[in-house]
């Protein structure tokens, strides 16, 4: 008897296939390569998220599920796959100089980082539970190797434990969570969950809610919401640079697009019970984040702060919900995705071999003697404070504004009080840059590779286009949303 | 109106300073001199493009002139809507007028990083003649906030000892409210229907009295900030004594003027209950401030601290002309921001020039000085005489126009403002005294050199102006005629007919503690 097999449409998952496609022929042409010829790795790798990229614009419009219903293809998950493979691009960009400077520069890197992005892809699109975990791991396992990358710095290795430990930990709970979702509701797709809730025998069951809150817990840990977020700062300091670019970019946006569809789509009705939770995690968030951000004096460890901070920020925008809601959290992702990269790479371009001159006053009259580089500095730094006429200023508007929308009003003043705060160590970054002079004299100059210039003039010149003409990609991130929320 | 048949002249004002910016970009920055030619010349042909708008304004109208409305970010109802009327003319002449004498003022006073400071100077430009002609809720805000950052530079770069902590208190202070009228700019724009930023679509939109309130309170924080209304005013003092010389000029003579334009363009017209809700109160701040303002003047021993103070007690009496809610007071009140603008510009630009010589702004260290220093004596005093308000000259104008305007609304306020005239006379002439007047008695400033052409050139137009508004304000009185007119009548229409909403507040508790006596019987 003929065995009935699923109809697989390949195109649907063509992003994926792609990415894992030149993930594993990187691992393989790794071996072949000497030492000197890694950097065709990475040439290949862009190719790779470029391919990902054209084959998620050919589905652009589309909206059906795949997969026996287990993956969604609509445009909000080709609007999240764009943010990943942008972000993974200029990571990439920004890889290539700063590996071979400390001496990790290994082929292994660059497949990790798209098998990592290859877990994003699949979250984005994910239509129920278990896709979404897989999704998760995959995201994370990279991570946790990607972590530790720099074997003999102790920061790394500790940075990798951390990570490690804190991150299963955190599996552990999503999964306990999936589990009760499952029990009480039956299903583990998000829209039929949503349509089982509408019995209000099963909306009503406490092993719900329970499972809805351990689901909020674990993805706060990999999104690093307060009061889960102490693994961060350590992690980010640790971790290669680079990496910590990756993760604060792209694992935010992972994680927040899993919380998206799992709170929007499957738990849609259980929205007067999550929404409470989320505005007091979204204020502690925010609080926290640039209130400890504030005593920080090493550069990465103030941006993993400040990136906790923007996650509350993000947070806000979920809180709202809506259809602006929504695409608010779209548009903020990319802006955020813009100005993170761009800060993080003018901290590799800055830092030194072993990753020393993290220190803020290692960046003393930068900007005179690097003014191009200071001034696009300055523009990521106004940018993450949110001021006119920078893209971080716009997006913070359209959050707030959603904000404000769904009538919640305190939450943008605090919001709005929290940009004020976090101006303060954004604002003394340029201070130092512009008006302290260096303590020491001896100061090798700074190696401008191909690639860290690309990426910082990709980061410069976006956001300052998004700050002056926003309004395609506004018009996008709101089209992007057409056949998700039913108003 | 658009006389010109379409051709955008306000908008060529509005980022002539930015593309003058953009092209010092592009010079060298060794080659000092032709940095301040080209920032001199982009101010000077700014400031010559800004007088048709003088002489060709029409008023007879209320309506917006010059106007240009282009759709910027249609999903949100954005537009990139400019333009000016009445009250915005004078301050956007003011603006161009005091941007030319600034940048020549700063021909020899800063000579390190010139780039950056002419850049910086002219990106300002930009934004002040930005927010002064927004009519769009969001492209306002914008301009108002783009506008901290030039400033910022400009005072913790090329400032005093303390630049860093005047630069960054003036930045957060202002930031804040800021932020806080974002959020009232954005509920504002919800409960119009989330449809638009357009002023004018928004001035249709009814609101409650508990809406007005809370709105108002948040422009009220960013206006009041601004001004400075006591006790918001602490970043001022600390930024003007700190700020390089035309960086306290332009910060007196424009950016102060802003939050008085801002109650007028916005809390006015949008909040009529609120504002006169508020006004109580609201004047009797601008008092305090006009006296308090006056008090610590005449104590300070540093000059530039003095007239920074100064700047404070004036902008209480344009404020308390503002809120006499009539139309001499109104006219008095932004004739005299013209005003102050002219003569603390003076001021500072004067000041600036004696601290070039001598290196000090302390009173003690001066004396006798118009002995060795006749010309600058004779500007001094003028323009000293102007800040008291000395009939004649340009400050008596704006001060009668506000206090008769103020005396009609509550009698009370105006008398208690007049003594502020009094305390200005005292501040000032005792200064002047001191500086002037006396024994030459220190040898340093025996050696000092009458004004160089140059520095004749900054002040002289300045001076001129001062007579000429102080015998003959009607021109620029004519002007704002129509524009106040309108919105006098526009508030008094506006203006519910129900009793206030504080108003009812009271009754209600009066009514509460009533029943409580009753009850107890």
């Amino acid at each position: 008897m003929p065995i009935p097999l699923p109809t697989i449409n390949l195109i649907d998952i063509s992003p994926e296939m792609t990415l894992g496609v030149f993930g594993l022929v990187i691992l393989l042409l790794d071996l072949f390569l000497r030492r000197e010829g890694k950097g065709y790795l990475a040439v290949l790798s862009l190719i790779g998220v470029g391919g990902a990229f054209y084959a998620s614009l050919r589905l652009w419009g589309s909206s059906h599920y795949s997969l026996s219903q287990s993956i969604v293809v609509d445009n909000l998950s080709l609007f999240f796959n764009a943010i990943f493979l942008l972000g993974t691009a200029m990571v990439i960009l920004m890889s290539v100089s700063y590996i071979r400077r400390e001496g990790i520069n290994l082929g292994e890197y660059y497949s990790l980082l798209l098998f990592s992005t290859l877990g994003m892809l699949i979250i984005s699109s994910g239509n129920d539970l278990i896709i979404l975990f897989l999704g998760l791991e995959l995201v994370s396992i990279p991570l946790y190797i990607l972590s530790g990358f720099a074997r003999t710095n102790l920061k790394s290795n500790e940075a990798a434990l951390k990570y490690l430990l804190l991150g299963v930990f955190a599996t552990a709970f999503l999964l306990y969570g999936i589990a009760l979702i499952y029990g009480s509701t039956g299903t583990i797709k998000l829209p039929l969950i949503a349509k089982m809730l509408a019995d209000t025998a099963i909306s009503s069951n406490p092993l719900l809610f329970i499972g809805m809150g351990l689901l909020i817990i674990g993805f706060g840990f990999k999104v690093a919401l307060v009061p889960f977020h102490m693994w961060t700062p350590d992690v980010y300091e640790g971790a290669p640079t680079s990496v910590t670019a990756f993760m604060s970019v792209g694992v935010k946006a992972a994680g927040f697009a899993a919380l998206l569809r799992i709170l929007l789509t499957a738990l849609d009705k259980l929205q007067f019970s999550w929404v409470s939770i989320l505005v007091v995690l979204a204020i502690l968030t925010m609080t926290v984040g640039n209130v400890i951000a504030l005593a920080q004096t090493n550069i990465k460890r103030m941006l993993a702060y400040s990136s906790i901070a923007h996650a509350g920020y993000i947070l806000v925008g979920l809180v709202a919900g809506s259809r602006l809601g929504v695409s608010s959290i779209l548009f903020y992702l990319v802006v955020y995705a813009l100005m993170n990269l761009g800060a993080f790479a003018v901290v590799i371009l800055v830092g030194r071999k072993g990753d020393q001159s993290l220190h803020i006053n290692d960046y003393a009259g930068l900007g005179y003697r690097y003014p191009l580089m200071g001034a696009a500095m300055s523009v990521f730094l106004l940018s993450l404070a949110g001021i006119p006429p920078t893209a971080g200023f716009v997006g913070k508007f359209y959050i707030f504004s959603a904000a404000v929308k769904e009538g919640f009003i305190k939450l943008a003043i605090i919001g709005v009080l929290n940009s004020a705060l976090s101006l303060f160590y954004y604002l003394r970054v340029m201070v130092i840059m512009y008006m302290r002079e260096p303590e020491k004299k001896e100061v090798s100059p700074i190696h401008f590779s191909p690639g860290l210039v690309i990426a910082l003039l990709i980061a410069v010149l976006g956001i300052l286009y998004l700050g002056i003409l926003p309004s395609r990609v506004i018009d996008l991130a709101a089209d992007a949303i057409g056949t998700f929320i039913s108003g | 109106m658009n006389p010109y048949g379409g051709f955008p002249l306000l908008s060529i004002l509005v980022f002539l300073p930015l593309v003058g910016a953009l092209l010092i970009l592009l010079l060298n920055k060794k080659r000092v001199e032709q940095i301040r030619v080209v920032a001199l010349v982009t101010s000077l042909v700014v400031f010559v493009l800004s007088l048709p708008l003088f002489f060709n304004f029409d008023s007879s109208t209320h309506q917006l002139q010059w106007m240009e409305k282009k759709p910027w970010i249609p999903h949100y109802g954005i537009s990139y809507f400019i333009g000016i009327d009445g009250i915005s003319l004078l301050l956007v002449l003011l603006t161009t007028f005091i941007s030319v004498l600034a940048i020549l003022s700063s021909w020899k006073a800063i000579t390190e990083r010139v780039k950056g400071y002419m850049m910086f100077m002219l990106l300002l430009e930009t934004g002040m003649l930005g927010v002064f002609v927004a009519q769009d809720l969001f492209l306002f805000y914008i301009f108002w906030e783009a506008m901290l950052i030039p400033m910022y530079f400009l005072i913790g770069v090329w400032g005093g000892p303390r630049k860093i902590y005047a630069a960054v208190k003036f930045f957060l202070y202002t930031m804040v409210g800021s932020l806080l009228m974002l959020v009232a700019i954005l509920s504002l724009y919800h409960i119009g229907g989330g449809v638009t930023f357009d002023l004018y679509e928004l001035l249709k939109v009814p609101l409650t009295g508990h809406q007005q309130l809370w709105l108002f309170l948040g422009f009220f924080l960013a206006f009041a900030i601004k001004i400075p209304m006591f006790p918001f005013h602490t970043w001022l003092p600390d930024a003007h004594v700190e700020a390089p010389t035309a960086g306290s000029v332009i910060l007196a003579g424009v950016l102060l003027k802003m939050g008085v334009y801002g109650f007028l363009r916005f809390c006015l017209p949008l909040f009529p209950d609120a504002s006169i809700e508020f006004m109580p109160i609201i004047a009797v701040l601008a008092i305090i401030g006009i006296i308090y303002g006056a008090l610590v003047s005449m104590v300070q021993p540093d000059l530039k601290r003095l007239v920074a103070f100064s700047s404070v007690s004036h902008l209480g009496f344009c404020m308390l002309g503002i809120f006499a809610f009539n139309i001499l007071g109104m006219e008095g009140g932004i004739l005299q921001m013209v005003n102050h603008g002219l003569s603390t510009g003076a001021l500072f630009l004067l000041v600036g020039m004696i601290y070039e010589r001598r290196h000090t702004r302390m009173i003690a260290d001066f004396g006798g000085l118009s002995k060795v220093l006749p010309l600058f004596a004779a500007f001094f005093g003028i323009v000293t005489l102007s800040s008291i308000g000395l009939p004649g000259l340009n400050g008596f104008v704006g001060e009668f126009l506000i206090l008769v305007g103020s005396f009609l609304s509550r009698p009370l306020y105006a008398i208690l403002a007049t003594t502020g005239v009094v305390l200005a006379a005292v501040y000032m002439l005792w200064m002047f005294q001191r500086v002037m007047y006396g024994e030459l008695d220190k040898p340093e400033n025996k050696v000092l050199k009458d004004l160089s052409v140059r520095e004749i050139v900054v002040i002289v137009p300045i001076i001129a102006l001062i007579f000429f508004i102080g015998v003959f304000p009607r021109p620029f009185l004519r002007r704002m005629d129509a524009s106040v007119q309108h919105l006098v009548l526009q508030m008094e229409a506006k203006k519910s007919k129900e009793p206030l909403y504080v108003e009812g507040m009271k009754e209600r508790i009066r009514e509460f503690f009533h029943k409580e006596e009753i009850s107890a019987d």
